[in-house]
């Protein structure tokens, strides 16, 4: 019997994924839960187990072409099963196919031209998808088009325009060619005002995980009305007690001791204070998520990942510090996995890292809020009517403006702001 | 213009050349005291005398042996094969010296022979005297194929075929015999061979056939044509060589082609019909070509149930033709 494997949905927001590679071939067998293929989805690259044992007898998506959930991948005729002499005794061609949907044979059919319709709808320049078929199925006959020619039947909309003589046509056609002057690189005339390419220009391919962050970052962008906060926090205390604990704690835990463990676990209190930023937007309901999974944003040479902390509002400092680490190693290594990608509910971003002071990050839906935390810098700041000199950083949040307002996300800040303060000699690490 | 059968104009014929050219004779199984067992023939031994009217041993290849000597000497044989199918031992005769006399003699010979064979079923003759073997023969450079399936092609044809310097199998559909009538000039005149004839002019489909089932077509499109559909139907009359030009010009006046015979339907005359249309006007079809023909078994079945599940008739024809219509 032939089955087929489909595009999973490998995570909550994806809706298609691209085939980066065939693992195998036509004809090969494989064994159930074999991989079949990889599929590159939301930066990550994921295999395809198989569902049957059997022989691969189609594939359907070739590599490197993005296709939406739910797609036919390729068709495996499974093997049969023993000890059912019955069924081995049915000739297995007579049921080839057998989950082939009526309806979309039925489309493929009604989209079908004859040769002699194609052939008289080019010599009068007639739209073939304005013309209603009289035949099976509606297709559209040779006869319709005749009938269409002579004047006996009109085509759906605006007939006069679709019906022309060959040579009126052709003199259109004549007359417009000087206006299609392209570049010789085929750019898409959308796109008329990009610069002309200089000879010592460079032509950078883009990799399907630079496709998925574009895609992704402009559909973020596009789809949700970003609004932006930032307060001003100071962790003077914070860093006099990381520096006198670090060492230690390397040479004890075998880790770097860094900030973003006491940022992430400042967040995660937080969250549990004010659900409402760990939440989703759907059109017709906030889902207010009761895990608090945070994102954490990396980077690497040439690409983001978005690797997930679960469940942070369980996890001490060290706990914090160790799944940091590990997902850092991991992305480093390119040994992420779909799971570690996905389930985030809310993005903490440590721009400071590389010195920035000021981001505006993008929101990662289906995520309502990103916090980036900026460098830390010493400034002279007025404490009691006095000038000190201390350590101060910017924590700046982008927020989903159709779930939140500023006075929520105001607050949020402000407690984070009180939180991250406060962190100092008395506070555990385990 | 005298209606007469099918059977009556293949005599008609017969008995003109036999008037008019003194070299024309006939010989086969039967032909002479007993006229032939679809009464062909009836009266010519009276009429020319035994040494023209030859019933020969029941040999097929000594029928067609002796009537390429003959013809080799000046002679202008009208061989009979009693049955279509009998024909099988007097092929080595007919394809290797017949069909390549004048080939192989660099045009200094020639082969003037008709065969004649009824052929065909529909009437209860089950395999020995029902099947068509035409296919056979149309693949063999040298040999002219004719079949007929009106009385007037009938005579017209056969005296063609009479007067042809070189050998023609003149199959005859025995369900046509006396089923079939039609008007017939009593005057001389003659069809060219390798002509195929329009039956009906039509707009909507276009049939090709031959023989009996031909006439099922043309029922047939009286019965559409109360539907809305008007058929062209072309007669192939010559099976070999095709009139490839007629075959393009009919299929592309509709676009739609149907081809119709009583033979198997794998490697039968359609099967090249096809290809003729599929190379010359692929672009101007509008469906895929169809083929109605006989069930691939190996022979007409005797059971009567079972003969008129082999056997076209109008309403098959219909059927197809109606879903080829409505494509």
């Amino acid at each position: 019997m032939v089955k087929k494997i489909v595009m999973p949905q490998l995570g909550e927001s994806v809706t298609e994924g691209t085939i980066s590679k065939w693992l195998v071939n036509v004809g090969d067998k494989v064994n159930k839960y074999d991989p079949v293929c990889e599929v590159l989805t939301d930066k990550v690259n994921a295999e395809v187990p198989s569902s049957f044992s059997g022989t691969i007898t189609e594939i359907v998506v070739q590599e490197d072409e993005t296709v939406a959930v739910g797609t036919l991948l390729c068709c495996i005729e499974e093997e049969k099963q023993t000890g059912t002499p019955v069924e081995s005794n049915k000739p297995a061609a007579s049921v080839p196919y057998e989950e082939t949907d009526d309806s979309t044979m039925q489309s493929a059919k009604q989209q079908r031209y004859s040769p002699a319709v194609l052939k008289l709808a080019q010599d009068y320049n007639l739209d073939l998808s304005c013309i209603q078929g009289s035949g099976t199925a509606g297709r559209i006959t040779r006869r319709d088009i005749l009938q269409i020619v002579q004047g006996k039947k009109q085509a759906e909309d605006s007939p006069a325009q679709q019906i022309e003589s060959p040579s009126q046509s052709l003199s259109q056609a004549a007359a417009s060619v000087p206006d299609i002057a392209l570049p010789s690189e085929s750019f898409d005339a959308s796109s008329a005002d990009h610069s002309n390419i200089h000879q010592a220009d460079e032509k950078i391919p883009v990799t399907g995980i630079r496709k998925t962050i574009a895609k992704r970052m402009v559909q973020s962008k596009q789809e949700i009305p970003h609004a932006w906060l930032m307060v001003e926090c100071d962790v003077t205390n914070l860093v006099s007690y990381r520096s006198q604990i670090k060492e230690e704690f390397k040479k004890k835990e075998g880790l770097q001791l860094t900030y973003l463990p006491f940022f992430i676990k400042s967040v995660a209190e937080t969250l549990k204070e004010f659900p409402i930023l760990n939440s989703q937007w759907t059109d017709n309901h906030i889902i207010a998520k009761k895990a608090v999974h945070i994102s954490i944003a990396v980077a690497t040479e040439n690409a983001l990942f978005v690797p997930v902390i679960k469940d942070a509002d369980q996890k001490s400092i060290f706990g914090l510090a160790k799944a940091i680490d590990e997902m850092v190693t991991k992305t480093r290594e390119g040994k992420l996995t779909q799971a570690d990608l996905t389930g985030g509910t809310f993005t903490v971003n440590n721009t400071g890292s590389f010195g920035s002071v000021l981001s505006a990050p993008i929101i990662n839906p289906p995520q309502v809020a990103i916090l980036s935390m900026e460098a830390i810098v010493k400034r002279p700041v007025v404490i009691h009517n006095m000038i000190a000199v201390r350590d101060m950083m910017n924590i700046c949040l982008s927020l989903d403006h159709r779930v939140l307002d500023g006075l929520v996300c105001g607050r949020f800040l402000k407690r984070v702001k009180q939180k991250i303060e406060s962190y100092g000699t008395d506070i555990g690490l385990y | 213009m005298a209606v007469i059968s099918y059977l009556e104009a293949v005599s008609q014929a017969l008995r003109e050349e036999m008037q008019r050219d003194s070299r024309v004779f006939v010989l086969g199984e039967d032909v002479g005291v007993r006229g032939g067992v679809f009464r062909v023939t009836q009266g010519f031994q009276e009429e020319f005398g035994e040494q023209r009217v030859i019933d020969t041993p029941l040999s097929e290849a000594a029928i067609a042996g002796v009537s390429i000597g003959a013809a080799a000497h000046g002679m202008r044989p009208v061989a009979e094969i009693q049955f279509a199918e009998y024909i099988m031992p007097a092929v080595n005769q007919i394809v290797n010296e017949a069909a390549k006399m004048r080939y192989r003699s660099n045009g200094d010979w020639n082969c003037p022979l008709v065969i004649r064979a009824p052929y065909g079923g529909g009437v209860r003759g089950a395999l020995y005297h029902s099947q068509s073997v035409e296919a056979m023969f149309c693949c063999i450079p040298g040999l002219k194929v004719v079949t007929p399936s009106t009385p007037y092609d009938a005579k017209g044809l056969l005296k063609a075929a009479i007067r042809d310097e070189d050998p023609v199998l003149f199959f005859e559909h025995k369900r046509c015999y006396r089923s079939i009538k039609g008007e017939v000039p009593d005057s001389d005149y003659t069809i060219p061979i390798g002509k195929a004839d329009i039956k009906r002019q039509g707009e909507d489909i276009t049939v090709i056939s031959y023989g009996l089932s031909l006439h099922f077509a043309l029922k047939a499109a009286e019965q559409l044509s109360q539907e809305g559909f008007s058929a062209h139907i072309l007669d192939l009359r010559t099976l070999y060589p095709l009139d490839k030009e007629s075959i393009v010009e009919a299929a592309r006046k509709t676009g739609k082609v149907l081809i119709v015979h009583e033979d198997n339907k794998e490697g039968g005359v359609g099967a090249e019909v096809a290809a003729v249309i599929a190379e010359e006007c692929l672009y101007e079809l509008d469906a895929p070509i169809k083929r109605l023909c006989s069930p691939d078994v190996p022979a007409m079945p005797y059971s009567l149930p079972m003969e008129k599940f082999f056997m076209l008739n109008p309403d098959k024809v219909y059927q197809a033709m109606k879903e080829l219509a409505e494509l």
